[in-house]
């Protein structure tokens, strides 16, 4: 193989271009043969070029094969038979393979005779000396592919006798490629530790690469989207100078879920059909809220008003401000972060973030579960107004890549005045709402005992919606629970808001 | 927030604008607060409850005139009707002026209502008024029930709070008595109905009517029952429950007489309120409503309905410092003009203070703050020149959750792939499932859970991680998966209150328990977090979730803060997993 490859390579080199029947003649050797020298040279690169061109052609049959190997029936027949006293037909008929064919066909060439009286049988005998087999030299030059020697009877001769049939060919125009070179050598796929130390590689040649392939995935673990994410909004908070809230506290009493935030005992969030409430333990004691007054004045807020507001009106019952719950707002804690900074000799001006999870006690769907991650803002100081809310609100809304914004009068208990937060969404070709805002009422904070002059303006958002918007996702189990598909956990890219 | 249906036509007509356009009635929603919900007909509401073949099937039944879904704010029951919207957005528009209500005495005298003292056992206060000469129209009509109805669903809370009854007048005679009877004792004709029944049979009745069923808990274990009647012992009304079908309202009604029931008086009289003033425009004398004088046990008379105006005196200063303008950008005029636009008619009463007239149609103005939050509106929310607050800190993280999103970077570059699991789940997958008695876990209970996985809050993150390893089992093993988040447990104390508990929990699921890997990983944690090798040890002890044998303590400083070991085949089977699995599971806050 490695000399056929050499001596077609030493050919093209000194002709240029050839075609593969000519390498055929040349190399003496059977077409399919040279094509597989062919196409193991084409494996190195671009050597030589080849074009195939498919032609119809003679081919041999497999008796046409036996018959070019070892002869043509006849002529084997004629050899079976010894020169001078010849041998009893019948022997002949049984140890020489196709005998009945080579038997007629040497007897019309008039090779042989037949003494049908001879003793002992009938009796073969040579009839010249030897003989010229024509028909093996003619399947030989089909082979070979050179067939201009074979005459229009020859051809009929050896189709009548099924030793050729008309078949197609492929025949290839083979010519010096870009890299032609007269030895070939082997192409390595890797570059080795051995190669580097031996200084090998200078003279080795490398198989090309296949950049379409993919690479092997690093073996390595992964963060899940929604607390990437919640990584992206506390760095927001960080980069603004607001301070995270000890958020880690899921049941909370309704003193401070509610009461504490002036949301009235029949506010229909307080309802068992949005709020869970607990068995065990089913109530807290309100001991340190007592203590200095503070559960007195909720009370007195509620029931009375007072701080410039009529209150509600109504019967304020501590049991009720007792029951434990999983809190339904992180706004729970905000308001005992208030409480406290209330409780320091001096106020000093802050400013509080949180994001963690809430509870409410809803109807299931696909984008809302019994749980889900609320984040908010916070910011303390004296005279704080709507025009400051609105402008901490663009500021952080910037930073996620969130330009336009327009502000909707809302209500909710706890905040007035109070604010719906909505953006311009490109893709929906609408205004959607993305938050809400709005100032602490003045029935909240001043019996925590702030200042009177201090405003609390605050802003909050749920963590899944962007999170859903940035990663594509519309169920919201397909992102939290655990239903949700590792893989799409290992395949979401790293968190960038503002991209 | 309540929805309130009113026709494109009819408020094109108030609003004096023929060519008003959806967006330009979204735009006006927007701004003073509402939201434009749905743009819809009859026929497209019915289509899209029983299906296009029914609505085509009524044919011209339905109507094809607009109609606007508009939501309205929880606070704002002025606003639940086509009336007191209409209304609000006309004065909003500068279309009119903010009416003024008034309740008269007849000079015949007031209309009666005695009290027993039996109510005080279940429902003990009533309200009453009267509408006088009014003239219904199919629309008014129909309104006028659907406010009722809206008030029961809302600030009435399902009728427990407040139940309103509204009759014909001249089908009754006064005075009128509210008192409470035994059940066997209350016997009438209902409302639509041909027969008589005992309030007995009515609750009997009424167990399978949908719209009715839900209030009759609110008496029905009481001994005596709320009734109101008339001077001939005629049966107005059994609140909360049904009205009498004697003094049923019809179109035809001109004097319609109001009573509700409550066991919250400021409320009632709210509700009252509310629905004598927007009603009281059909009455011959428009914003004009007859008082009812309500006699209680002890001698107090009380006159309904109160249509009370509040003067509320208000800083300049402080409104123009809440909008961030200065004297010059807001001129008092234009202050008192804009808050009259919100039905808040206001006048200067110094250079420094103005005077806001509180009608009582906005019992949602509590503090001068409510004041203020029109002034806003009235000016435009988006009008208003944002800038930032002044407010300088620093930025400051809790100190847990920095240490926890170290811990989880360190655990990912592990290999291992974090998982985000419910904080709620059954009891079953606390205790059995890990092979845990429950009565010797800390679990908060959850009293109202509407499914089983909401019983407990957890007390453990291997039942999370081990149901998503389920959920994953299809994929190329080994699944490494974490989470570091809170569990929550009951408080010892007597406080009555419990404790988040911050965990990090690992497991390895694999064809082998992979132990040495989640060792390994234990061991790496430990190396982050500083702790010296002699501080942290594992020592063999017994969990029932892990496999015998096969458990250990992790020890730091001599005290358990964690459990590590191959999974118990039992605790995999309960998971429905059919390969071995190890775990880690432990108290991140011991590390603070």
């Amino acid at each position: 193989m490695e000399d056929l490859r050499s001596n077609i390579l030493a050919y093209i080199d000194k002709h240029e271009t050839c075609s593969s029947t000519e390498l055929c003649k040349e190399m003496n050797v059977e077409h399919q043969k040279i094509v597989g020298a062919l196409n193991s040279i084409l494996a190195f690169g671009e050597i030589i070029s080849a074009q195939p061109e498919v032609t119809s052609r003679l081919e041999l049959t497999d008796e046409g094969r036996q018959v070019a190997d070892h002869g043509s029936h006849e002529a084997v027949l004629f050899a079976s038979v010894p020169a001078g006293d010849g041998a009893p037909q019948s022997e002949l008929m049984k140890s020489v393979p196709n005998a009945k064919i080579g038997f007629s066909k040497a007897l019309a060439n008039r090779w042989i005779r037949l003494d049908k009286s001879a003793p002992g049988g009938p009796r073969v005998y040579r009839q010249v000396e030897s003989v010229s087999d024509r028909i093996r030299h003619c399947l030989q030059m089909v082979a070979a592919l050179s067939l201009d020697s074979l005459t229009a009877e020859e051809r009929a001769e050896l189709k009548k006798r099924k030793l050729v049939q008309e078949g197609r060919v492929t025949v290839y125009r083979v010519a010096k490629g870009p890299a032609f070179t007269l030895t070939l050598a082997k192409e390595e796929t890797e570059l080795t530790a051995e190669m580097l130390a031996t200084g090998v590689w200078q003279t080795l040649t490398f198989k090309a690469y296949n950049f379409k392939a993919l690479g092997q995935q690093p073996d390595c673990g992964h963060l899940h989207p929604l607390l990437k994410v919640r990584a992206e909004f506390r760095q927001i908070f960080l980069e603004m100078g607001f301070q995270e809230m000890p958020t880690n506290r899921y049941v909370e009493s309704s003193f401070w879920n509610f009461d504490a935030l002036f949301q009235p005992q029949q506010h229909p969030a307080r309802d068992a059909h949005d709020t869970f409430f607990l068995t065990e333990p089913a109530a807290c004691r309100l001991d340190a809220e007592q203590a200095d007054g503070y559960l007195a004045r909720v009370k007195a807020v509620h029931s009375n008003g007072g701080y410039g507001s009529i209150g509600y009106n109504y019967d304020w019952k501590e049991s009720e401000a007792q029951k434990n719950i999983l809190r339904t707002h992180t706004t729970a804690v905000s308001a005992r972060m208030l409480y406290q900074l209330a409780q320091q000799p001096q106020f000093q001006p802050t400013k509080y973030f949180s994001i963690d999870r809430v509870f409410r006690n809803e109807s299931l769907d696909a984008t809302h579960l019994a749980e889900f991650h609320q984040i908010e803002g916070l910011v303390a100081d004296y005279n704080l107004n709507l025009c400051h809310l609105m402008g901490i609100i663009r500021e952080f809304f910037h930073k996620l890549g969130i330009r336009r914004l327009r502000f909707k009068p809302a209500y909710n208990p706890y905040t007035e005045p109070s604010m719906e937060i909505f953006s311009y969404h490109e893709g929906l070709g609408k205004w959607v709402e993305i938050g809400n805002s709005g100032v602490f009422r003045p029935e909240m904070l001043l019996p925590m005992g702030l200042p009177e002059s201090v405003s609390v303006i605050a802003w909050g958002l749920s963590l899944e919606r962007p999170t859903m918007i940035k990663y594509g996702i519309n169920n919201i189990r397909d992102l939290i629970g655990p239903k949700v598909d590792l893989k799409m956990v290992s395949v979401g890219p790293i968190c960038r808001l503002d991209k | 927030m309540p929805v309130v249906q009113i026709e494109k036509a009819a408020l094109c007509q108030c609003l004096n604008r023929k060519d008003f356009t959806d967006d330009e009635v979204d735009e006006l929603c927007f701004e003073f607060g509402l939201e434009l919900d749905e743009v819809t007909s009859e026929r497209e509401m019915l289509a899209k409850e029983q299906g296009d073949a029914k609505a085509a099937q009524m044919g011209d039944q339905l109507s094809d005139a607009v109609i606007y879904k508009i939501e309205v704010p929880a606070n704002r029951y002025d606003l639940l009707c086509v009336e007191g919207l209409s209304r609000a957005l006309m004065v909003f528009q500068s279309l009119a002026q903010p009416p003024l209500y008034k309740a008269v005495q007849p000079a015949a005298g007031m209309k009666q209502m005695r009290v027993a003292p039996s109510t005080a056992q279940i429902r003990p206060y009533v309200v009453c008024a009267m509408l006088r000469n009014l003239s219904f129209t199919p629309a008014s009509y129909k309104s006028f029930i659907d406010l009722q109805d809206k008030l029961h669903q809302t600030i009435c809370r399902q009728r427990s709070l407040v139940a309103i009854g509204t009759h014909d007048f001249d089908t009754l005679t006064g005075p009128f008595l509210y008192e409470a009877l035994p059940p066997s004792d209350i016997v009438f004709k209902p409302l639509n109905q041909t027969k008589e029944f005992s309030a007995v049979e009515l609750m009997q009745l009424y167990s399978g009517e949908s719209h009715l069923k839900a209030y009759l808990p609110i008496i029905r274990d009481s001994p005596v029952y709320p009734v109101i009647k008339d001077a001939n012992g005629v049966v107005l009304s059994m609140p909360p429950i049904i009205n009498g079908d004697h003094s049923k309202i019809t179109l035809n009604t001109k004097n319609v007489f109001i009573e509700a029931t409550a066991t919250d008086a400021h409320k009632a009289s709210v509700v009252l309120d509310t629905l004598v003033c927007a009603f009281s425009q059909y009455c011959s004398e428009q914003f004009t409503v007859e008082a009812v004088q309500v006699n209680y046990p002890d001698g107090r008379a009380s006159i309904y309905p109160s249509l009370a105006y509040r003067q509320v005196d208000i800083q300049v200063d402080y409104l123009r410092k809440g909008v961030g303008r200065s004297d010059s950008q807001l001129t008092i005029d234009e202050i008192c003009n804009r808050l009259t636009r919100m039905c808040l008619v206001a006048k200067a009463t110094s250079d420094a203070t103005v005077s806001v007239t509180v009608p009582p149609t906005r019992h949602d103005v509590l503090h001068p703050c409510d004041v203020l939050e029109d002034l806003a509106i009235a000016i435009g929310y988006n009008n208003l020149e944002m800038s930032l607050p002044p407010t300088l800190c620093t930025g400051k993280q809790q100190p847990l959750n920095s240490l926890t999103d170290k811990l989880r970077l360190e655990v990912a570059f592990a290999g291992f792939t974090e998982c985000l699991t419910f904080a709620l789940c059954s009891e079953k997958d606390i205790s059995e499932r890990l092979r845990l008695p429950l009565d010797s876990l800390p679990a908060v209970r959850i009293a109202n859970p509407k499914t089983l996985e909401f019983q407990v809050a957890r007390t453990s993150l291997l039942p999370g991680i081990l149901k998503t390893v389920h959920s994953n089992r299809s994929l190329p093993l080994p699944l490494k998966l974490f989470e570091i988040q809170d569990v929550v447990y009951k408080s010892t104390d007597s406080s009555g209150s419990a404790v988040n508990s911050r965990q990090l929990a690992a497991v390895y699921y694999g064809k082998s328990s992979g132990f040495e890997l989640i060792h390994g990983l234990m061991d790496r944690i430990m190396q982050v977090l500083g702790v010296p090798v002699d501080q942290y040890k594992l020592s063999a002890t017994e969990v029932a979730t892990y496999f015998t044998g096969r458990c250990a303590n992790v020890l730091y400083k001599g005290s358990s803060v964690g459990t590590i070991g191959v999974l118990h085949p039992e605790t995999l089977a309960q998971f429905d997993l059919t390969l071995p699995a190890s775990a880690f599971v432990f108290d991140v806050e011991k590390f603070l």
